[in-house]
């Protein structure tokens, strides 16, 4: 394999890893307030059709990445106010959510199926990006790469270094208390809620910005669960989710050229790797139950009444 | 401490504090005052209002009526925040602690003021030097023992520099040494002026400790003493009471040790599966036909595990177990009640009871078997009705329906109802916990009638309880519990509250024993 076959296949793992770490990332920091939003796959449908729309009428790739950020922090918001508002279950409410994504999503893009959208345009570092192998790899992206890389590392921050990370994690991790220290419990959930579904949104942009600049039906193709998953799988740290997203963007991908170059397996039990490889790796991490539950917030899902 | 200064402004002064929760009345005009630098102790049995009276001057709950005065002027703590701002610092008996977070982050989520966890950890590492306490500010709370926790929430507590330390039973989760280096750091305290409220049960630890105590009984303030001036046994006098029991048993003087032994538990040794729980070492006993056997002990001295090995929700070696001379250990509690065991928990909801499920269905889940409310798998319903019906008619429990949740009953009336299903299933041996916790005056006496009757019916009748008002009333042996260990059982016509109240203080038997015949002459009545 010579370096300009290898360079191109890492881009495409880069590429398909891309929407994963936005997704992944905002349910981190959702999960680690105390909220369990499942509706990520349709929250990036959403993110995706919207923003599709937004780059079709005005050609605009960071307006389009703006709308596709408030789409999902809007998908978002309805959540939040069905489970910490009224108290909604949050696991029926999230795969509700999902199943409504789907649908809005679709009912959307109806007109935008065969639309054709150029894809996002390149950033280049100049000079650093001449330099061979790392220069392609490293310097001469679309800004939503950049950008993920971004987001991982703030949200480390955020999370380790800042009083309000400290909170946050700390409403996670026993509401009850920290209502008690005088935190608000409900706001900072709601807060978390939403910069999920930005983030989500985001994720969804980039697949139709970049990934496959187009709209189909359902085209996250169950992206969102793999993201959710990537978060247990991350044991709910930042940096893993990044190493695991580019893990299983590497597995689409050699999913893809196993294909291509005609593997004499159905090519329907190659598409399902990347899930397979997901519930393994699951069970794998649950099996040391303290690594799991040594990070996992405590109050995971659990409804927060202030008044009982 | 020089306490010969008393004629200085008390810390904190409560007076006429009184406060009523719906059926029980659990501080009822208590007074007291804590000086600058005094270690003042609060004694009293579970439930003599201890925890209410804390909770109040904390400022998590609101007393009915009363006046608090702090440093000789009048104030109103409504919440835990104005506790804090007048320098009031609180160690919880259920820790409060985030697991998640490393030590310091939990003691920067409670402190006001710049962010920053390396001034903050230098901060914890000169208290933690200077009291002896060792604290590890970067270490993760859930790896730390309970004693480490403990020192956690001190150290927390020191760095708002209070002015009177809340220690609610501190020592019940701690070990002898890790105890013994908690009251170097108390004394350390007090010598520096900081008052200390100590919260316990523990005699001895009061002996050793406190300058004053004040003693509750059922929401009464009942003595205040100087425990040094004081013996352990004149101070649980004061804790328990000198009520005396009246039976209400006809034939109360009839001995049934003689008769047939039913039930037998013999070294039952059990390490508890809860992470703080209390593990059993080597219960013994033996039931008698017609006996009501109690079981004394303060909460938390190995009564959930005990019950939990008895009612079968724990399996233990087969052989530890014995009713009618076979082993049981290993049935689970279906098997057991076929045998002839029932159980009331000490959780009436959500353990005794389904809340949401109807009376019959709750009474058709334990009394199925030996009601024989099935038939051909499938439930009879008519059975099951008429089951409920008696056991509401029987135990006259005020109830809307027999399809009415069992959550919507009062506490009174669900543990009757509770209690009447077991009893009507004509156990063997029948297993209480708490059976007239919380329940007012008249259920009891209806519960206290039916476990009587019970006994005399022939069946073998266990009781846990905290309440030893209750035990010396209808049983006719006693043990206590405490650390996991069950004392030798001792008759109740010739049981002597004292010595009682001492065993479940945790007091040594043999030093007990001196003390009982020192004073022999003062208690012989």
């Amino acid at each position: 394999m010579n370096s300009d076959v290898l360079v191109l296949t890492l881009l495409t793992v880069i590429s398909a890893a891309t929407p994963l770490i936005f997704a992944a990332t905002g349910e981190l920091v959702a999960e680690k307030s105390g909220v369990l939003n499942l509706g990520v796959e349709g929250m990036m449908l959403v993110g995706a059709v919207s923003a599709f729309l937004a780059v079709t009428e005005t050609q605009s790739a960071l307006f389009a990445c703006l709308v596709a950020l408030i789409a999902g922090a809007g998908m978002a918001l309805i959540f939040a106010f069905l489970t910490l508002t009224l108290h909604a279950n949050q696991v029926a409410t999230g795969l509700a959510l999902t199943i409504f994504g789907i649908g809005l999503s679709a009912l959307v893009g109806q007109d935008l199926v065969g639309v054709a959208y150029a894809g996002l345009p390149k950033l280049t570092v100049p000079v650093l990006a001449d330099i061979p192998i790392i220069g392609p790899l490293l310097f001469d992206h679309n800004f939503l790469i950049y950008l993920s890389i971004v987001v991982v590392f703030g949200v480390l921050w955020f999370l380790q270094k800042s009083r309000m990370g400290l909170i946050l994690r700390a409403v996670g991790e026993s509401h009850d208390a920290a209502h008690a220290i005088g935190y608000r419990v409900v706001l900072i959930r709601y807060l978390a809620t939403l910069f999920g579904g930005g983030m989500a949104g985001l994720g969804g942009a980039y697949i139709s910005l970049s990934y496959s600049p187009m709209w189909a039906e359902n085209m996250t193709a169950g992206r969102g669960w793999i993201a959710l998953a990537l978060v247990v799988f991350a044991t709910w740290r930042p940096v893993r989710v990044l190493l695991g997203a580019y893990l299983f963007g590497g597995i689409t991908i050699l999913q893809l050229h196993a294909q291509a170059i005609g593997v004499s397996i159905p090519s329907e039990m190659l598409s399902m790797l990347p899930y397979l490889v997901t519930i393994i790796v699951l069970v794998m991490i649950s099996r040391d139950s303290n690594r799991v539950l040594g990070n996992a917030p405590a109050c995971l899902g659990k409804p927060f009444n202030a008044a009982a | 401490m020089n306490l010969s200064q008393s004629n200085t402004t008390p810390r904190l002064r409560l007076s006429g504090i009184t406060k009523a929760f719906p059926g029980c009345l659990a501080n009822d005009n208590i007074d007291f005052a804590v000086m600058p630098g005094e270690i003042h102790a609060l004694l009293g049995e579970n439930g003599a209002g201890k925890s209410t009276l804390v909770k109040i001057i904390y400022g998590l709950l609101k007393a009915d009526r009363g006046v608090i005065e702090w440093e000789g002027k009048h104030v109103s703590i409504d919440n835990p925040a104005a506790a804090r701002a007048l320098g009031i610092g609180m160690v919880f008996q259920h820790f409060s602690l985030f697991e998640a977070l490393t030590v310091a982050e939990n003691i920067a989520l409670s402190l006001d003021g710049a962010y920053n966890l390396a001034a903050l950890s230098e901060k914890i590492a000169a208290v933690s030097a200077s009291y002896g306490l060792k604290v590890d500010p970067k270490r993760w709370v859930h790896e730390l023992s309970v004693g480490e926790r403990q020192r956690v929430e001190i150290v927390r507590c020191l760095l708002q520099t209070p002015q009177l330390l809340v220690m609610d039973e501190p020592t019940s989760v701690l070990t002898p040494q890790e105890v013994d280096k908690l009251f170097e750091v108390l004394r350390r305290l007090s010598s520096e002026g900081v008052s200390i409220l100590y919260i316990s049960h523990k005699l001895d630890e009061i002996k050793a400790l406190c300058h004053h105590a004040t003693i509750l009984r059922q929401g009464r303030l009942v003595g205040e003493v100087v425990p040094a001036e004081e013996t352990a046994l004149s101070m649980a006098q004061l804790m328990v009471g000198e009520q005396l029991a009246e039976p209400l048993r006809a034939d109360a003087d009839r001995d049934r040790l003689d008769q047939e032994v039913l039930f037998q538990v013999n070294e039952l040794t059990l390490p508890s599966e809860q992470p703080f729980g209390v593990d059993l070492h080597a219960i013994n006993f033996e039931l008698n036909r017609g006996e009501i056997f109690g079981i004394a002990g303060v909460a938390g001295n190995g009564q959930n595990e005990l019950l939990a090995a008895l009612s079968g929700e724990v399996s233990t070696p087969p052989e530890t177990i014995l009713l009618n001379r076979q082993p049981i250990g290993r049935y689970s509690p279906t098997q057991r009640r076929s045998a002839g065991i029932t159980y009331v928990p000490e959780e009436r909801l959500g353990h005794g009871a389904v809340p949401d499920m109807a009376l019959h269905e709750n009474a058709f889940l334990s009394g199925f078997i030996r009601r024989r409310l099935l038939r051909h798998g499938m439930i009879d319903i008519l059975a099951r009705n008429r089951f409920a019906r008696e056991v509401c008619d029987a135990f006259n429990v005020k109830h809307s329906g027999i399809e009415s949740a069992a959550g919507s009953l009062s506490g009174g009336n669900l543990q009757k109802y509770i209690v009447g299903r077991e009893v009507l299933q004509k156990p063997t041996v029948f297993i209480a916990a708490q059976p007239t916790w919380g329940v007012d005056a008249g259920a009891a006496a209806v519960i206290h009638q039916a476990l009587l009757d019970l006994a005399d019916s022939g069946s073998v009748v266990l009781i846990v309880s905290q309440d030893l008002d209750e035990l010396l009333l209808i049983s006719d042996r006693i043990a206590v519990i405490s650390g996991g260990r069950l004392s030798q059982a001792m008759p109740t016509r010739t049981a002597d509250r004292n010595r009682l109240g001492m065993l479940m203080g945790g007091m040594k038997a043999g030093t007990l024993q001196e003390e009982v015949e020192a004073q022999g002459v003062q208690h012989a009545v």
